[in-house]
């Protein structure tokens, strides 16, 4: 793209804006133009299985399904080349008769523990799993702990007949309080 | 002194985790191929279609496998580099083609060159999930037994090249021997 055209687009209009809206529809159309010439993924149309029982079961497990393109996607929501591969290609195996595990472990075997959503139990995600647990047990141990050496300190002893007496009449003479 | 020291200790503790954390590419996944058997694939040549093109075909000889495509930006950057590699002759360079249209794919090996002894199509992605890739360019190194030792995601430049895939393929020829 022209620069100075381009420039000219980013600039709020300040003459009145007729050439300016002129150039830059011109510099549209030819971007429209230009966009056969650019070279893009092969990407087969995705094709539902005329299943409805694949297509459910593809849903559920799509969902627990990491798009390793775009990470923060699942595979269900991805609209990446990827993704839309490996549906077809879970499409495929369902097709075949593949249970879920089995499939998940092709997948894993290929593309590792990080497809999945929801991290597997094994030794190095102990603590991901079990810390948060283990935190929780660790604060709930040091409140009590504080509580209890808290109440410790502060013993409650009865009062002897004579504070009480002092104390009555502490109270009775605090300004505008009456006692019974 | 100790009850100010523990939570002190524990933000360090906490910082320093992060920290590393951040100088790591989420991007950069460890593949889980790596020691294991390269999958078997047998699909056509891109410049030779009727030819067919099978892992077992590389048997006996230490090669890298560059996952490559003309719609794919990172790929132009690596291609002057590649062809340089090539021309050293240190190792075998072979293309695996990922979801390209061919005459696309000819087109940029006529404009830039083509660094690959052989270029293996693979329209539909379906090797490109065998080996587990998610992203182009993708770099293997396979040895004589047919076993992915290294895997590279991104452009092999000069410095990857030099730190990281050379050493790999000097250490399998010499065991090779």
């Amino acid at each position: 793209m022209n620069k100075s055209g381009r420039e000219a687009c980013l600039r709020p209009p300040n003459n009145g804006g007729k050439p300016l809206f002129l150039t830059c529809s011109l510099l549209m159309f030819v971007i429209f133009l230009m966009a056969p010439f650019v070279k893009a993924q092969v990407q087969e149309e995705e094709v539902p299985s005329d299943d409805p029982v694949i297509e459910q079961r593809l849903a559920n497990l799509s969902k627990e399904l990491r798009c390793l393109q775009c990470q923060n996607q699942t595979l269900a929501d991805s609209p990446a080349g990827l993704a839309a591969d490996l549906r077809r290609e879970i499409r495929i195996q369902m097709k075949a008769g593949k249970s879920d595990k089995e499939i998940i472990a092709f997948l894993t075997q290929r593309y590792g523990d990080f497809i999945l959503y929801k991290p597997r139990v094994t030794f190095t995600t102990y603590l991901l799993w079990f810390g948060p647990f283990v935190l929780l047990i660790g604060g709930l141990y040091l409140l009590f702990h504080y509580i209890k050496q808290r109440r410790d300190q502060i013993t409650e002893k009865p009062l002897s007949a004579d504070e009480r007496r002092r104390a009555e009449e502490m109270l009775a003479s605090l300004p505008g309080k009456e006692t019974t | 002194m100790l009850r100010y020291l523990i939570p002190l200790v524990i933000f360090i503790v906490l910082a320093v985790f992060l920290a590393i954390g951040l100088t790591r590419d989420p991007h950069e996944l460890k593949s889980v191929l790596i020691n294991k058997p390269a999958p078997a694939f047998r699909v056509p040549q891109l410049k030779a279609a009727d030819k067919m093109i099978s892992n077992e075909d590389m048997r006996g000889k230490v090669w890298l496998l560059n996952v490559w495509a003309s719609w794919c930006i990172a790929c132009r950057d690596e291609h002057p580099y590649l062809i340089e590699y090539a021309k050293s002759g240190v190792v075998p360079i072979y293309g695996l083609n990922y979801k390209d249209r061919r005459e696309d794919a000819l087109a940029t090996l006529d404009e830039l060159g083509d660094p690959y002894i052989a270029s293996a199509v693979d329209l539909d992605g379906r090797v490109g999930i065998d080996f587990g890739v998610y992203g182009a360019p993708e770099t293997y190194i396979i040895d004589q037994g047919g076993t992915i030792r290294f895997k590279y995601v991104g452009p092999m430049m000069p410095d990857v090249w030099k730190e990281k895939i050379l050493p790999v393929v000097q250490e399998l020829n010499r065991q090779g021997k």
